[in-house]
């Protein structure tokens, strides 16, 4: 029995959700995983801020070309039918709500939708990047993130305790251990690891897990 | 008509103490490395220009470019969202010894207010950072029935780029993702320097392929093999 998924298997599954031809930007870091695990026969068009529309994977070492790289600066390449654009193009798409689908990691998500996920607070060198525009822009905003923190503290959370990054804007969050809609400012589970309880599942998690409809069992593939 | 100069110490003439100068690129791609060595050369030679405050995506890598301007003391100010890199030393030490100001600005916003500083626009709504920190004492208003959060334009003395193909009337073209904030920069500055891989005939681009019109740029210095921020990180150059 698995005790908790592993980024790829959180990765994969927020892949199965990414419709075929659906415009979708992955946060850097973890979230960019998510695009290796799309199901065969499916192909999002992604995105990068700071300008390029349908890249792909790195090439190999050695032939990078460092004037094409995406918004965690790794070396892309170019797909058929890609775009370049400049900045102001590239946030329009976001801002203007023309992504179908934003993906971030999360510190802490409240059940009224708010992220926190910028700043760990006063220490340290602040850095938002573009995360507080592509909450605001994509037509859906979901969270990978591991169910709780690396000291077992929930990160769904009533109110988020850390500077948030968007308000209310957060719909859906895959976790280690479970897949919650945000809806009327509540977490409904939709879905859970099959060997763990509900009572488990709500002592792991920092505010009410409303059920509401089937809760179907989270089954990942061996990645 | 002749925007062209003989070399990048002669295209940043006139950049001046105090100045605001918006640096194109983002991270490496796109960044004027030839014309931010050749400032440095100045300050290094004459003490000036310092107390600048630079406008770019982010605060410099490794000791070059950006970094190396804030390692070497000219930076007073950066206007930036992402303040970190693989190698955000410069950056890092100076703003934790308090020798350097921070404006953190979210990255759609920061391209935005360029944007609006080029057209004429004192400030816009946005619905980014409303309800965080970064909009704490910035009006807001309700439009159809969501809020948003004021945002004023950015304009800056002078705007230092790379592009791909210049005119020698000035209009550019750019490469692959290393476009990034330069056509918005071009416009919102009152002194546009451009380094171009190549400077061509008028009438040699093709009209349709102009991304900066040659109305927003001033100067422009062939630089033919410029130096990449990525490659000189990884063969360990240091500028500073």
């Amino acid at each position: 029995m698995t005790d908790k998924l592993t980024n790829a298997q959180i990765a994969w599954r927020a892949a199965q959700d990414i419709a075929d031809e659906a415009y979708v930007n992955l946060g850097i870091g973890f979230p960019e995983m998510v695009a290796k695990f799309q199901p065969p026969g499916r192909q999002a068009i992604f995105h990068t801020e700071n300008g390029i529309l349908n890249f792909g994977e790195a090439p190999p070492a050695g032939e990078e070309d460092w004037d094409l790289i995406n918004a965690g600066k790794k070396a892309v390449t170019l797909k058929p039918g890609a775009a370049l654009f400049h900045h102001a193009d590239s946030f329009a798409m976001v801002r203007g709500g023309h992504l179908d689908v934003a993906i971030l990691g999360a510190y802490e998500v409240a059940e009224n939708g708010d992220l926190a996920n910028w700043s760990t607070g006063p220490k340290g060198i602040p850095a938002v990047g573009g995360a507080m525009d592509l909450v605001h822009g994509a037509k859906r905003v979901a969270v990978i993130t591991d169910h709780v923190t690396k000291d077992g503290k929930p990160k769904l959370v009533k109110q988020c305790s850390l500077p948030l990054t968007g308000v209310g804007c957060v719909t859906r969050v895959y976790t280690s251990l479970a897949v919650i809609d945000i809806e009327n400012q509540r977490f409904v589970l939709r879905e859970k690891l099959p060997g763990m309880s509900l009572d488990d599942l709500q002592a792991v998690t920092g505010a009410e897990l409303v059920v509401d409809g089937p809760i179907a069992d989270l089954i990942v593939p061996e990645l | 008509m002749d925007k062209s100069v003989a070399d990048p110490a002669s295209a940043v003439e006139g950049v001046a103490d105090g100045m605001t100068v918006m640096v194109g690129g983002f991270g490496g791609s796109g960044a004027p490395i030839e014309l931010l060595h050749a400032l440095i050369d100045r300050f290094r030679a004459t003490g000036s220009p310092g107390n600048l405050t630079i406008i770019n995506n982010n605060a410099g890598n490794g000791r070059i470019g950006i970094a190396a301007m804030i390692d070497v003391g000219m930076v007073a100010k950066m206007i930036c969202s992402f303040p970190r890199s693989a190698d955000p030393r410069a950056f890092t030490e100076k703003y934790l010894a308090g020798e350097i100001e921070l404006e953190l600005v979210p990255q759609g916003t920061l391209a935005e207010r360029i944007r609006a500083g080029g057209a004429g626009i004192p400030a816009f709504y946005t619905p980014t950072s409303y309800g965080t920190d970064l909009a704490k004492g910035k009006p807001t208003g309700e439009f159809d029935g969501r809020m948003y959060v004021q945002e004023r334009w950015l304009k800056a003395d002078v705007a230092i780029i790379k592009a791909e193909l210049a005119d020698r009337q000035g209009n550019l073209t750019y490469r692959k993702a290393g476009r990034n904030f330069s056509p918005l920069m071009a416009a919102a500055a009152g002194l546009t320097i451009v380094q171009a891989t190549q400077i061509v005939e008028p009438g040699e681009i093709d009209p349709e392929q102009v991304i900066t019109p040659g109305l927003f740029v001033d100067r422009i210095v062939e630089v033919a093999d410029a130096q990449q921020e990525e490659a000189l990180m990884r063969a360990g150059v240091a500028y500073s």
